[in-house]
């Protein structure tokens, strides 16, 4: 495994990044382990090699931002941003999120095993995100695509100007936002909850959920449409 | 003695209303006819206080001027020197602004690299991602950092060679944007992962930051990503000057890119186009004193766009104090567009050469705003790029006389002191003296 650890407390936040950004062959180390994080900004962005990385403790803004390719895990909450824009590979947070989890992700799958605040998933362009527990208002707004599975409740105006992207959601919905209602639970999408569910160890059935879309009522502008902007 | 009284009565002359001009009259036909407020593309078309109500005053018995044949004028540039380990050194203080590709064919994205290369300056994407056409024919590109993040990954990231934050711009600052749906082909719908034919918003606000303190966490992320090498510009809309442009400064830009209202948009409402934001001329001195309350005036370089159409303007906008200027509308027109060529086919749009403006339907007869393949291939990117590049230059050049004329041998020596206004409104915009007084009207500040 070649485990090495990273001292924040004795490394700054650009050699960390410059660290863990190095292109990876077979001689070096795959697993890091970041400790003393301190809640700092910026922690693990831009990896692109599949490594895994485990920060212990909380994060600030923008952790994991665009990654790809690599494992990282948050033993502690994560601050707003985490995981924008991902490409692919896996984040997985033990804590709650802050607000715009996952925004604009393109691929890979982020996990949260608490909560995550507001807008979670906002603008979601293929990423697959699963909160194990709430999450807040507006989440999804303008997703184009991807899954979000919730296994607590969502908040006011879930899905907002939805695109192609799919919400599950096992709790209680406050409220849909404007062209976002609720679908059939198809087998496809069933055998598409059950994976997800498997890979990010939740411990839910998929019957469970309901599953939320676009109307696609406002996929191109219409005066008749004005009173729902 | 005349009796009026037996006689018809003079005629007056019909006179129509200023108020309810005729363009008025057809705005308010048009909306009683359609329900829908009217979208298109181009800045605004009002006259607003502009660089033609400044003038250079020239060379005299105190200033001596450069002989123009003989004597050098520098024009070079370098953008990003505040933090990024690789700024961007131009040949001229001229770079061509954002403009997506979706909002113009690829061919059109191809002619502003290769013209823009060859005149020495950089190119900038747009909403919609990086394409290669650009990538490839632009030694030096700007890659926009948008809210809708279309196409936005780190790989493009890193291989630009800026990275613009674009907060707002001159035609619409408030305001997101719109790609209808029939300019939507399956390349723009692949890059922008959105169903083929749907009209595309692009935010008007960024979906994971907001205010000044976020910006500068978001712009740490970007550095972190990018090693810390690319110049991080912020683009503003002409709102707030002053303000905005502090802001950006206190958030680490390393380039501030300040777009007044005449600056073009692909698609907007009309009444927010010639509504919303100010004038070119008006945001320059404001910024440029935020600049120098912080201590950054070239430190943090100022690029001045919306308007920009001749070397003269270049002139005016680098004396009061910008770095460089960037055009989009004119960059646009070298290339072709609104060609009187195209003149039978403007009118069976309802319009004529220099007042097409619909870019959003992507009928454009010149090729260039538009995904349809038959009117692309018009435009030959080839041909155009030189059109780009001889405008590019022709810019260069009567912005140099000018220099020469003031006796300045670099652009950038150019200042407040050789201009003078031609009206009230300008001189107290610009900071500059009212021809033939020494008066500013409203110098003690804004």
């Amino acid at each position: 495994m070649n485990l090495q650890i990273i001292d924040m407390a004795h490394v700054s936040l650009r050699e960390l990044n410059t660290t863990l950004q190095k292109p990876g062959d077979a001689s070096e180390a795959t697993n890091w382990e970041v400790i003393n994080s301190k809640g700092s900004h910026a922690i693990a962005v831009g990896l692109d090699a599949p490594i895994d990385v485990t920060i212990k403790g909380s994060t600030g803004y923008y952790c994991a931002g665009m990654n790809k390719q690599a494992t990282i895990r948050v033993k502690g909450s994560a601050g707003p941003g985490v995981a924008e824009n991902m490409m692919s590979g896996t984040v997985i947070i033990d804590g709650d999120a802050s607000q715009y989890a996952g925004a604009t992700g393109h691929g890979g799958l982020l996990v949260i095993k608490g909560n995550a605040s507001s807008r979670c998933g906002i603008s979601m362009k293929g990423i697959d995100i699963v909160v194990h527990g709430n999450i807040g208002h507006m989440s999804a707004f303008m997703a184009q695509s991807g899954n979000l599975v919730v296994l607590g409740d969502a908040g006011d105006a879930l899905g907002d100007s939805l695109y192609e992207a799919r919400l599950f959601v096992r709790g209680k919905v406050k409220s849909l936002g404007a062209d976002c209602v609720e679908k059939e639970m198809r087998p496809e999408h069933i055998a598409i909850l059950k994976d997800l569910l498997a890979r990010s160890g939740a411990d839910a059935k998929p019957e469970e959920f309901k599953r939320y879309g676009s109307a696609r009522q406002l996929y191109n502008f219409h005066i008749d449409n004005a009173s729902n902007y | 003695m005349d009796d009026f009284s037996t006689k018809a009565t003079p005629p007056t002359t019909p006179r129509k209303s200023w108020t309810f001009s005729d363009d008025v009259n057809s705005d308010i036909r048009r909306a009683a006819a359609t329900g829908i407020y009217d979208i298109r593309g181009g800045g605004a078309k009002r006259r607003v206080p502009h660089f033609d109500d400044l003038l250079f005053l020239g060379a005299s018995i105190s200033r001596y001027p450069l002989e123009g044949y003989r004597e050098k004028c520098d024009t070079r540039v370098t953008l990003g020197t505040r933090f990024a380990k690789k700024p961007i050194e131009l040949d001229i203080p001229i770079t061509i602004a954002g403009m997506s590709f979706g909002a113009l064919s690829g061919p059109a994205k191809e002619a502003l690299g290769r013209g823009a290369t060859a005149a020495g300056t950089s190119t900038t994407t747009g909403d919609g991602g990086m394409t290669e056409e650009e990538r490839g024919h632009s030694k030096k590109l700007v890659y926009q950092y948008l809210p809708s993040r279309y196409g936005m990954n780190p790989d493009d990231l890193r291989r630009c060679d800026a990275i613009e934050i674009v907060v707002g711009q001159g035609a619409k600052p408030g305001g997101g944007g719109m790609l209808l749906g029939q300019k939507i082909s399956d390349r723009v719908a692949e890059m922008r992962n959105l169903p083929k034919g749907i009209d595309q918003r692009s935010a008007c606000r960024h979906p994971d930051w907001t205010g000044p303190d976020d910006l500068e966490i978001k712009i740490l992320e970007l550095r972190e990503i990018t090693n810390w090498e690319k110049p991080i510009y912020i683009k503003i809309g002409g709102a707030r000057p002053y303000f905005d442009t502090t802001l950006a400064i206190k958030a680490g830009a390393d380039v501030i890119v300040l777009d007044g209202m005449q600056g073009g948009t692909a698609a907007t409402q009309d009444v927010f186009i010639e509504n919303v934001g100010q004038p070119t001329l008006a945001c320059i001195r404001p910024a440029v004193q935020a600049l120098q309350d912080m201590g950054m005036h070239r430190q943090v370089q100022l690029v001045i766009s919306g308007g920009i159409r001749t070397g003269a303007d270049v002139a005016k906008a680098l004396a009061l104090g910008a770095d460089a200027v960037s055009i989009g509308t004119a960059a646009l027109i070298a290339l072709g567009d609104n060609d009187p060529r195209w003149e039978a086919e403007y009118n069976s749009l309802g319009t004529t050469a220099g007042a097409y403006d619909d870019w959003q339907e992507g009928r454009d007869p010149a090729g260039i705003t538009t995904q349809d393949p038959e009117l692309m291939a018009r435009l030959d990117p080839i041909a155009a790029g030189r059109r780009l590049r001889n405008y590019l230059n022709v810019m260069t050049l009567e912005a140099q006389t000018i220099a020469r004329a003031c006796g300045k041998n670099h652009l950038h020596n150019l200042e407040p002191e050789d201009l003078c206004a031609l009206t009230i409104e300008a001189a107290a915009m610009a900071g500059v003296p009212l021809a033939g007084t020494d008066w500013v009207p409203g110098a003690k500040g804004f």
